[in-house]
């Protein structure tokens, strides 16, 4: 029997607030969350969330997936009690880097103290497994667990392995999500030494002005905004979900996955390889080109990405490039490396359910190499039926998820 | 360098250390179980890092094994001391 698979529920902890309904809002009216040349959860109090006990025990990338895995619960309606078998609900937590906040303490601990002075805490809460272990300690999930990696195209993987761990069976309800705590001075460093960090400089003025720091498509772009934060998709299958009174948000209809086997760094020529992520999510969909309307792009802001995105996006939909909205939250958000997948995945659906696609802010200067229609600076009321979200990462990596109205 | 090392003193420095674990003051007594106050074996291992800090006094994982109540791991530190 074919399995539908809807999404039921949705949490966020981003640069833009906590919680998923504040991203929105903040999106809406083209609001940067980017401060001081980084996109931090400046609103994030962990322990206005969690005990002290919780907080203490996991890194911040894993603080931030219990948080919003708690609201996306809610939302579905079943945090205090499970609606299933307990090993018939799973969870699927990527991130890119993993605790790296706490590996460097520990190593900082023992440079300074010794081997005998650190934590036992660090080695089960540095692993990048950490995150969807401790959420399904936290509500008895006893499904399939894991974390997926896969650089900056983390969170499309995390939520597309999850919706087809339900397809293939092996659960009725996964969580899918992305999370990522990465902003250390050894990141910014290593981002820097790439030369891969966007200027903190406004390009008409030449000021200091870090909200500016996040270009997208805007032909002065010159690199992306590190950040931080975490989304959490319920994904349920359909039938499921309606018997026990769920309320359906949207559909995951698409996947698709795919490698450069290029570089490490720079993107495959022309965007090759995120063509055929975009081609087999919509193969898997069963829909055409044309019946796509928006394009969350991963749209970092880098030269190279933004260029051969563009060219992708044009290869796979041909003539309907020029009718597609695609725009980069990650103007307001900052990349947010394994989390931003996920971040984004969130953004299609509420820009499905609400009609209101989010700016391409900071787009001042077009380039005339791309050319499609990048919603610049401020959202847009419009009729969205399917929306793609495009994630790719170091080492090649490409992820495309595809969301639909839900309509019974 | 090392605090001399007396039950009251040591009572003190397990007593202050919990809250930290997140366990709630009033809970604490020498007659509570680790168990019943939520204190498991990594939080056990980082107690004793507190106590070597503190007096110097290795616990070994097995004589940490052994102990069940807050009083168990107070005379435990008292009796390696002595």
């Amino acid at each position: 029997m074919k399995r539908d698979i809807v999404v039921t529920g949705i949490g966020a902890v981003t640069p833009l607030g906590v919680g998923a309904r504040t991203l929105y809002e903040r999106w809406r009216a083209g609001a940067s969350g980017i401060e001081d040349g980084v996109g931090a959860c400046t609103d994030f109090d962990p322990t206005e969330h969690l005990s002290k006990k919780e907080a203490r025990r996991a890194d911040r990338f894993t603080q931030f997936a219990m948080v919003a895995s708690d609201e996306a619960l809610r939302e579905a309606g079943w945090a205090d009690e499970l609606p299933y078998e307990t090993g018939r609900v799973g969870c699927i937590i990527g991130t890119g880097i993993g605790g790296i906040g706490i590996l460097l303490e520990g190593q900082k601990t023992l440079d300074e103290r010794g081997p005998r002075r650190v934590s036992p805490f660090m080695l089960p809460h540095m692993l990048p497994d950490s995150a969807s272990g401790q959420v399904a300690i936290q509500y008895g999930i006893r499904g399939p667990n894991m974390a997926v990696v896969s650089a900056c195209a983390t969170g499309g993987h995390a939520i597309g392995e999850a919706m087809e761990t339900i397809v293939r069976g092996q659960a009725d309800i996964m969580l899918g999500a992305g999370t990522e705590a990465p902003l250390v001075p050894l990141a910014f460093a290593g981002f820097g030494q790439m030369r891969a960090l966007g200027t903190p400089i406004d390009p008409d003025t030449g000021e200091y002005n870090p909200a500016m720091a996040s270009r997208p498509f805007d032909r002065t772009r010159n690199g992306f905004v590190v950040s931080e934060g975490s989304a959490v998709l319920v994904l349920e299958e359909l039938q499921h979900a309606l018997a026990r009174g769920a309320r359906p948000i949207a559909e995951v209809i698409g996947y698709g996955s795919s490698a450069d086997a290029f570089d490490m760094a720079a993107p495959a020529e022309r965007g090759e390889g995120n063509q055929r992520a975009m081609r087999a999510a919509l193969a898997r969909a069963g829909i055409g080109p044309q019946e796509v309307d928006y394009i969350n792009a991963h749209g970092t802001s880098t030269p190279l990405n933004d260029r051969f995105e563009t060219m992708a996006i044009r290869e796979v939909f041909g003539e309907h490039a020029d009718r597609l909205a695609v725009s980069s939250t990650k103007s307001m958000t900052g990349h947010a490396m394994g989390a931003a997948g996920a971040i984004e995945a969130y953004v299609c659906v509420k820009t499905i359910t609400t009609g209101c696609i989010p700016p391409t802010i900071n787009y001042r200067h077009p380039d005339p190499e791309l050319t499609l229609d990048y919603v610049p600076n401020e959202a847009r009321a419009a009729e969205v039926r399917v929306a793609l979200s495009n994630s790719m990462g170091l080492g090649g990596h490409n992820s495309s998820v595809i969301f639909r109205r839900y309509e019974d | 360098m090392a605090t001399t090392i007396t039950p009251e003193a040591v009572e003190k420095t397990v007593y202050d250390a919990l809250p930290q674990f997140g366990v709630e003051e009033s809970d604490i007594s020498r007659d509570a179980t680790f168990e019943q106050l939520d204190v498991d074996s990594l939080d056990l291992a980082e107690l004793s890092q507190i106590i070597e800090d503190e007096y110097g006094v290795q616990l070994k994982g097995d004589d940490v094994g052994k102990i069940k109540t807050v009083g168990d791991a107070i005379d435990l530190v008292v009796n390696r001391a002595g």
